[in-house]
Formats: structure tokens, C-alpha cells, sequence
């Protein structure tokens, strides 16, 4: 598998604070990646680097686009989407006076065939465009189950259903690399199993390539190829699921071990 | 020294723009949102001023105590009938209530026989005095403006920073839900806000009337505060009486040294370049959204 | 009650959604055909204002309303076409030409007071148009070699290519035509990427971006059309009053049209004509009533003042999605009689919470 997008030395500085210290990786074509760590580790951090909305103090972002390698930090932040790059927020950014049909609908402008004019008039151009919009935003609702929300604007609808809708968006720009930010925080035991059968689908189906930020450690076992354990910005470790979650420093700062708390009943007595 | 004298009379000026801005800005800084009524609460409150004195005929101290107070307390209960409700609307919502306040107010003053659509003088105490330093000629009335405008300037500073009131104000601007879980009376605190905020314009309004005569389109001039604000940066304290300085100081030399029609629009052109070059005025703060 | 079953995807695209829609639509239509020999010559001038405020308040719509971006001295715009408009139908340019031309001075002149938009966002975008309306009123007043300063300049009647409209109902159907030009544009441009594209703007701009929208393009061309259309209001405006002066154009003016649409119902199309119609027929409803008011109400010099703000303030607090809202609650309440449920329409309580990072 070759590699779809490649971090090197990457580092972010915001006044004082290094948000992400020389972090490298590589993403390969197909496979999900998932970065874990505590808060504050600089994984979302990492994927506003890769939206853009950050730009790196020192280091560069490598992606493979369809025309060609790209030095991803020259890029700025709308261009993105139409590399074939789309992701989800942490705090869902919908739109919210929005329906969940319109949503999925703006997720397909980098597709747009129309110029303002075009527009303007309604010419059959325009016309057509808007039918295979629709035709694709009717095929993500039909992969998500979202039919039953189709017209209902996003200000009323419950959390859960919002974190499905967002994914929703990000899929109706047929991106090749999809970074899903927190994709099960908030979600119950039925959605969270729901959300991993659809990025295996996402995965197997359709063929896009996941990054994805996650805390829930059955989740990240269930789906991930590979794994990225960070703290503090830096870069902790690096492997399969499974060497990562026996990582004995990926255990001290983030997964907890049954020796912590044993120091506490010390300390009580 | 013909600059000289121009540079006081505009700073006397930018003072008034400054204390009207502070209004917007406390405003802005406890409950973030813009309030467009501030000028018409100063017309209110040098109406009031003039009310006491020529009506009821009290002496000077007692017309700016009562009307100080008289202010505040319309502040309050404005806030309380009209503000609070509409708390967590789009700010475009607000600032729309706040024009309509603005008319209402306008239009009641008009309303009132007799008095409301004349103009009047307010007879102060040190009308028409004038100090003579050197070639200079200082008028009474600048000089009180920028003394006055030094003091509540001082007080609401020491306000905002070691009061817990202030900081109580600042919590409850920055995250109103976090503020009521932590305790904080975000209502009541709000009200005093606006309370406090038309005391100040009461102050702008008592200040302003020896130098352009109290009558219903006062209110005006408050349109010229705003660039004040957005240059100083909405939200910074200081910067509201830097940027009515600035804007006062330009305004003045201005209308001397460059043709006709600059110094109207002199504020404007103030802003927009600032607003170009630092987009968040001078002390502001960054405006973004963390996702 | 009326159930729409969808059963292909050109039925969600279509402007009329069901054959009530068009049935009314068609009515209005004629009933607007027929307004010149149906109603006085009067109220007929009252309605070429509604429609000349209606297409500026499309435009002023689709700025605030769709796109997110406040512009509180959107009068200059309507200045800059009202003028253009003058100075070209008086050297004899035919109508057509002279409005093509008054569009696209303002959508320059749009294009130029947007560019604080792409850095600036919320109040400090207020402040810098509002700056922007002081600064052109004063440029109406002052270049008197070309718009007369002052005192102001009459218009000659449109002339199109040598039919010359120099008759009331004549001019009427000038401006309805292209008011239901307007309409329609805009109507095309929001079922279409470009108004999408606006609307997410003004929800979400990071979100915007992300999915690909360049954020300065669309807010240029939000303002550039929003001032194009001003432009076309103003044209139209100065043809009809056939006089004038640069007071015309400044900030109670632009707040005018502000009101219209917030009161009309802020982020939708009937909105902008509701508010058009509230503008031009409030003043009338104050002048009728003051004959049934006592003479300190009546006749009191601030009374336009003090109603004007009181609706504002009423609608603000009471009904936030303004006249287009209040009757989408009424229509729905007919529909799906005896079902309709107090809250049906209620906001969510929200809380304020800060943008700011300090």
C-alpha cells in the first residue's frame, strides 16, 4: 500500500504553548489510522493542521492527490475539499438553520458544474447538476439511515443523530481521505457500534481512507489498521492496535494501570 | 499654537466620543452585544439634567447626582423589560431592538410640549469660563469634559480588575451558562451593566450639553462613538476613550486643515483604515471560533 | 391538511412546491397585472414603491439575511444606482443601458465596501459599512459637478429605445416586471450551490471552508450582488420621484431598510416584500389614525419616531421570524387544524456564549 498522506516534523507553536512537537506519520492508502491520547495532546490539533485552519510553525504535510504529490501546507483551507480531503468536528459544526438534506447538499460544492450565471438563470445545466447532487446526497442518506430526518432542520435534532449527519456531509464530497474527529464521544453503546459498522463500510465499501481521533479503546481495536498514541504533543508510539495498547508508556499517560492506584491507598495509609 | 488649541478642543471632544464608547463597551464586555440606544440615553440623560435644574430648579450638583442615579435606574429597568428577554438572540436581533430603542426614546423627548423639540442651554456653574495659559485660550467646559472623563475612566479600570464584580461581569460575558452553574446572579449582574452603562452616557450627555445645547438630536453624535469603539477594539475599556481621542483629535484638525466635508466624515475614514490595517482595533482582542 | 408525496427529485428542486402554491402565485400575479385598473392612481404609486423597496430589500436580504454579512449603510448602494441612473438617463442614455450600467457601478462600489467583510466579521463589519454609507453620502453631497451637491437633480422619464414610459401604469409595469426578475434570480440562486454556498457561510464559516466554500469570493459577491440590486431599486427610485438630493441617502435610510427586513422576517424571500409593504404603509396608518387619537398623541411631532421603534422593539421580542413568520404560523395552523401545538415553533433556549478569545 503506498502512502496517501505523509506528516513530517511537524510542530505548532500558539504563543507559549507547543500545541504539537516534531510529529511524523504516514497514512497508507486504504487503511483506518486512528490517533489516541489525553486531552491535550494535540490530536485535534494535528487535524487543523491538515484542514488548514492551522498552519504549521515548522514541518510540511505530503498528500497524494489524483493529480499528483502536494505539499498539503501550501494549500490554503478551501482548497482542501477539493483535493479529496474531508472531515467531521470535534463540536459539530453543521449548518444549523439548515435541513439535514441542505447539509448533505453543501457538502457537494467542491462537485459544482455551475457558474453564478448559470445559477442565477436555472438553465437545464444547472438544472441537471442539482438532480445528480441530489441523486448522490439520496445514496449517503440511504448508507446512513438518515431518511427519517431528510427535511428536519439540524437545530432540533438530537446529538446522536447530528454526529451521523456530520459524517454524512463529509462523505457527500467523495473524499479519498475522510478525518473523523471524536466520531463516537456522545454516543451509547448502539450508536458507537452503529458508527464502527459504518467506518468498516466506509473503509471496505467505498474505499476511502480513515484518520480518525478516538478515546474509545474498543472502538479504535474494532477498526484501526494502525495506531498513533500521542501526549503533549509529542509522538508516543506507533503500531498495530494491539502493541500500542501495550505500550508501557502509552499505559503511564493515558490508559491507566491497576499500579496508580495502589500509590493512592499507600498514601491514605 | 493655532494646532494647540485645536488638538485640546479635540481631545475635549474625543472625550465625549470616548465616554459614549465606554458605554457600547461595558455593554459589549459584560453581555456581548451592541447596544445603538447609547445615544439617545446620553440626550436622555442631559435632558434630565436639565430638567432638575431648570424645573425644579436645584443647583448644579444636585441636577447631576439626580440625574446620575435617575439614569441608572432606567438602565436597569430597560434591561430588565426589554434586554433580558431577547438574551441569546443573534446579535443582528439586538442591535435592531436597541435602534428601535433608540427611536422610542427619540420620539417620547419630541413628544413632550414645549421642551422637546427646542433647544436649550443648561446653565453649569463654570459656563463661559475661560483660562488663559500663555496664547492658549482654555475653555471651562473642555477642561471639565477631559477631567471628568480621567476619573470614571480610573473607577470603572479599578471596577473591571479587582472588583469581583467585575470579573463576575467578564465570566458572565465569556460563558453565560458557566457563570449561572458557578453561581454567578447573571441577571441581575446584566441589568446593573446596563445601569451602569447609562450613568456613563448620563455623564457623556451633562458633560456635552454646555458645548452643543441640549435637544432631541443629541443622540447623533453617539453614531460617531462607534468608530471610537472599533478603533480602540470592542472590548478593551481603555481603548474606547483612546480610540474617541483619536477620533476626536483627527475630527478637529481635520476640519481646520482639510477642505470642506472632511471633518464629518474624518471618524469614518478613521475607522475603515483601521479596521484595514488591525482589523481588531487597537487593544481588541482576536475574534475566532476553536473547532 | 395537505400531504405532499415526493415521488421524484425534480419535485423538491421546483419553485412551486404544489398546486396550491401555484394556484395563489398565478392569482397574485394577475391580481398585480390588473392593479392599474383595479386601484387608484394613489395607492398604485404606493405600490411601485413596494415593489422598487422590495427589490432592494431582496438584496439587502440575501446579504443579512442569507449570507450572515450586516451592512448598516446599504443606502449608499441605493445612492450610488439613483444617481448613476440620473446623470445617464439626462445625457440620453435609454433606460436599459443607463440601469445595466447603474447595476454594475453598484456592484463595484458593492464589491469595494465588502472588502472589510474578508477580514472583519459581526459589528466591526457594521461599523465599517456604516462608515462606508456616512462616507458616500458626504461624496453625494460635495462632487456637486456631478450629482448637483445639495440641491439635488431631476431625472427624466425612462426611455426605452424610443418608447418613452412616461405614464404611471406604464412606469408600474416597469417595476413589476423586474421585481419578479429579481425575485426569481434570487430564488434560482438559493436552490443552487451559489446560495448554499451563502447560507453556509452564515451558519458555519470554518465548516464553510472546509467543504470547500472560498470564503472571500462568496462574500464579495454576496455584497457585489446585494449592491447591484440596491442599485436597481435606486434607479428605479429616482425615476419615480423624478427628484433627488443626497439626504435622501443617509443612515435613517439605510435603518429604514433594515427595519423592512427584520419586521418582513429576516432570512426569507417573502420577507423582504412583507417588509416593503409595512415600510410603505405604516406612515400611512400612522397619518389615518392621528385623526382618531387625541391631539397630544396625534399631532405630536415624534409620533412616527416612537411606533417605529415600538414595532421594532415588539417584533424583535415577540416575533423573531418576523411578518413572513407570524404567517407561516397562521398557514399552519389552518393546514393541520385541530393539531397545531402552542410550541410548534419555539426556539430553543439558548445561551450566550462567547466567540471571543481573550
Amino acid at each position: 500500500m503506498d502512502s496517501l498522506l505523509s506528516a513530517q516534523n511537524l510542530s505548532v507553536r500558539f504563543g507559549g504553548v507547543l500545541a504539537v512537537n516534531n510529529v511524523s506519520f504516514d497514512v497508507k492508502r486504504g487503511e483506518v489510522f486512528t490517533l489516541i491520547g489525553p486531552n491535550g495532546a494535540g490530536k485535534t490539533t494535528v487535524f487543523n493542521l491538515i484542514s488548514r485552519i492551522y498552519t504549521p510553525t515548522t514541518g510540511t504535510i505530503d498528500y497524494q492527490s489524483s493529480q499528483g504529490m502536494l505539499r498539503l501546507t501550501d494549500q490554503p483551507a478551501h482548497k482542501i475539499a477539493g483535493l479529496g480531503i474531508a472531515r467531521t468536528f470535534q463540536n459539530i459544526e453543521l449548518f444549523e438553520h439548515a435541513t439535514v438534506l441542505h447539509n448533505l447538499l453543501i457538502g457537494r460544492h467542491t462537485h459544482r458544474q455551475t457558474s453564478l450565471w448559470q445559477d442565477m438563470l436555472f438553465t437545464g445545466t444547472a438544472r441537471a447538476a442539482e438532480l445528480k447532487a441530489r441523486e448522490k446526497a439520496e445514496e449517503v442518506i440511504d448508507f446512513l439511515d438518515l431518511q427519517h430526518h431528510r427535511d428536519s432542520l439540524v437545530a432540533g435534532l438530537p446529538y446522536g443523530v447530528r454526529k451521523v449527519v456530520e459524517l454524512g456531509r463529509a462523505l457527500c464530497t467523495e473524499p479519498q481521505l475522510l478525518l473523523l474527529d471524536e466520531p463516537s464521544s456522545g454516543l451509547n453503546v448502539e450508536e458507537t457500534e452503529d458508527m464502527a459498522f459504518w467506518i468498516q463500510d466506509i473503509q471496505q465499501e467505498l474505499g476511502i481512507t480513515v484518520l480518525m481521533v478516538e478515546h474509545d479503546m474498543t472502538l479504535v481495536s474494532k477498526v484501526s489498521n494502525r495506531v498513533l498514541a500521542m501526549n503533549q504533543g509529542e509522538v508516543l508510539a506507533l503500531g498495530s492496535p494491539r502493541e500500542v495498547q501495550t505500550h508501557p508508556g502509552v499505559i503511564e499517560a493515558y490508559l491507566g494501570t491497576i499500579d496508580d492506584v495502589s500509590n493512592l491507598r499507600r498514601e491514605a495509609a | 499654537m493655532q494646532f494647540l488649541q485645536l488638538v485640546i478642543s479635540g481631545i475635549s471632544q474625543g472625550c465625549i466620543y470616548g465616554l459614549i464608547a465606554l458605554g457600547f463597551v461595558l455593554i459589549y464586555k459584560a453581555t456581548e452585544t451592541v447596544s445603538f440606544a447609547q445615544g439617545e440615553l446620553m440626550m436622555l440623560g442631559a435632558f434630565c439634567g436639565l430638567g432638575v435644574m431648570t424645573f425644579l430648579e436645584y443647583p448644579f450638583w444636585v441636577a447631576v447626582l439626580a440625574s446620575i442615579a435617575a439614569m441608572a435606574l432606567f438602565g436597569i429597568l430597560l434591561e430588565r423589560a426589554v434586554i433580558r428577554p431577547i438574551l441569546g438572540q443573534p446579535a443582528f436581533s439586538i442591535v435592531m431592538l436597541t435602534i428601535g430603542i433608540g427611536y422610542v426614546l427619540r420620539g417620547l423627548v419630541t413628544t413632550i410640549p414645549g421642551i422637546g423639540t427646542e433647544t436649550h442651554s443648561l446653565p453649569v456653574p463654570y459656563k463661559d469660563m475661560a483660562f488663559n495659559l500663555g496664547a492658549l485660550t482654555l475653555n471651562a467646559e473642555q477642561l471639565v469634559v477631559i477631567g471628568s472623563t480621567a476619573v470614571l475612566c480610573g473607577a470603572l479600570f479599578a471596577l473591571f480588575k479587582y472588583s469581583k464584580l467585575g470579573i463576575a461581569m467578564q465570566a458572565s460575558s465569556q460563558n453565560q451558562l458557566a457563570a449561572y452553574y458557578m453561581g454567578i446572579p447573571v441577571k441581575p449582574l446584566n441589568g446593573l451593566v446596563w445601569g451602569l452603562a447609562s450613568a456613563v452616557a448620563a455623564v457623556a450627555g451633562l458633560l456635552l450639553a454646555p458645548i452643543t445645547f441640549v435637544h432631541a438630536n443629541m443622540g447623533f453624535i453617539g453614531l460617531k462613538a462607534f468608530p471610537a469603539a472599533v478603533v480602540g477594539g470592542f472590548g478593551s475599556l481603555p481603548g474606547a476613550i483612546v480610540g474617541g481621542l483619536i477620533i476626536g483629535v483627527v475630527e478637529s484638525l481635520s476640519g481646520f486643515y482639510l477642505p470642506d466635508g472632511f471633518k464629518d466624515t474624518a471618524a469614518y475614514i478613521v475607522v475603515l483604515v483601521m479596521l484595514m490595517v488591525q482589523p481588531n482595533g487597537l487593544f481588541g482582542e482576536r475574534l475566532r471560533k476553536k473547532v | 391538511m395537505r400531504f405532499i408525496f415526493k415521488t421524484d427529485y425534480a419535485q423538491d428542486i421546483r419553485l412551486a412546491k404544489h398546486g396550491g402554491h401555484v394556484f395563489w402565485y398565478s392569482l397574485l400575479v394577475l391580481c398585480l397585472l390588473a392593479a392599474p385598473w383595479l386601484i387608484d392612481e394613489y395607492w398604485l404609486a404606493q405600490l411601485t414603491f413596494v415593489l422598487i423597496y422590495g427589490i432592494v430589500g431582496l438584496g439587502l436580504m440575501l446579504l443579512a439575511g442569507f449570507t450572515g454579512l450586516f451592512s448598516i449603510g446599504h443606502a449608499a448602494f441605493l445612492g450610488v444606482g439613483a444617481y448613476t441612473q440620473a446623470v445617464l438617463t439626462n445625457i440620453g442614455l435609454p433606460f436599459p443601458i443607463a440601469l445595466a450600467l447603474s447595476a454594475l457601478l453598484s456592484a463595484a462600489v458593492g464589491l469595494v465596501v465588502g472588502l472589510p467583510a474578508l477580514r472583519v466579521k459581526g459589528i466591526y463589519l457594521g461599523i465599517a459599512t456604516l462608515s462606508f454609507g456616512f462616507i458616500v453620502e458626504e461624496v453625494f453631497a460635495r462632487w456637486e459637478k456631478v450629482t448637483g451637491g445639495n440641491a439635488g437633480i431631476h431625472i427624466k422619464a425612462p426611455d426605452l429605445f424610443g418608447l418613452k414610459v412616461d405614464t404611471a401604469d406604464g412606469f408600474y409595469f416597469l417595476c413589476l416586471v423586474l421585481a419578479v426578475l429579481a425575485t426569481l434570480a434570487i430564488l434560482n440562486l438559493l436552490r443552487s450551490p451559489t446560495g448554499r454556498a451563502f447560507v453556509a457561510i452564515r451558519d458555519s464559516e470554518i465548516s464553510a471552508q472546509s467543504m470547500g466554500i472560498q470564503l472571500a469570493y462568496y462574500k464579495t459577491l454576496s455584497f457585489a450582488l446585494s449592491a447591484a440590486l440596491a442599485g436597481i431599486g435606486g434607479a428605479l427610485y429616482a425615476h419615480k420621484l423624478q427628484f433627488i438630493s443626497p439626504d435622501q441617502f443617509n443612515i435613517v435610510q439605510s435603518i429604514d431598510l433594515l427595519l423592512m427586513i427584520v419586521v418582513g422576517g429576516l432570512g426569507s424571500v417573502h420577507g423582504a416584500f412583507l417588509g416593503a409593504i409595512f415600510l410603505i404603509v405604516m406612515p400611512q396608518l400612522i397619518s389615518l389614525s392621528k385623526d382618531f387619537l387625541p391631539a397630544a398623541i396625534g399631532q405630536a411631532p415624534g409620533l412616527q419616531s416612537v411606533v417605529y421603534g415600538l414595532v421594532l422593539i415588539a417584533f424583535v421580542l415577540f416575533e423573531p421570524m418576523g411578518l413572513y413568520g407570524r404567517w407561516l404560523k397562521v398557514r399552519t395552523y389552518l393546514q393541520i387544524f385541530p393539531f397545531y401545538r402552542r410550541g410548534m415553533f419555539k426556539r430553543q433556549k439558548s445561551f450566550q456564549k462567547s466567540d471571543r478569545l481573550k
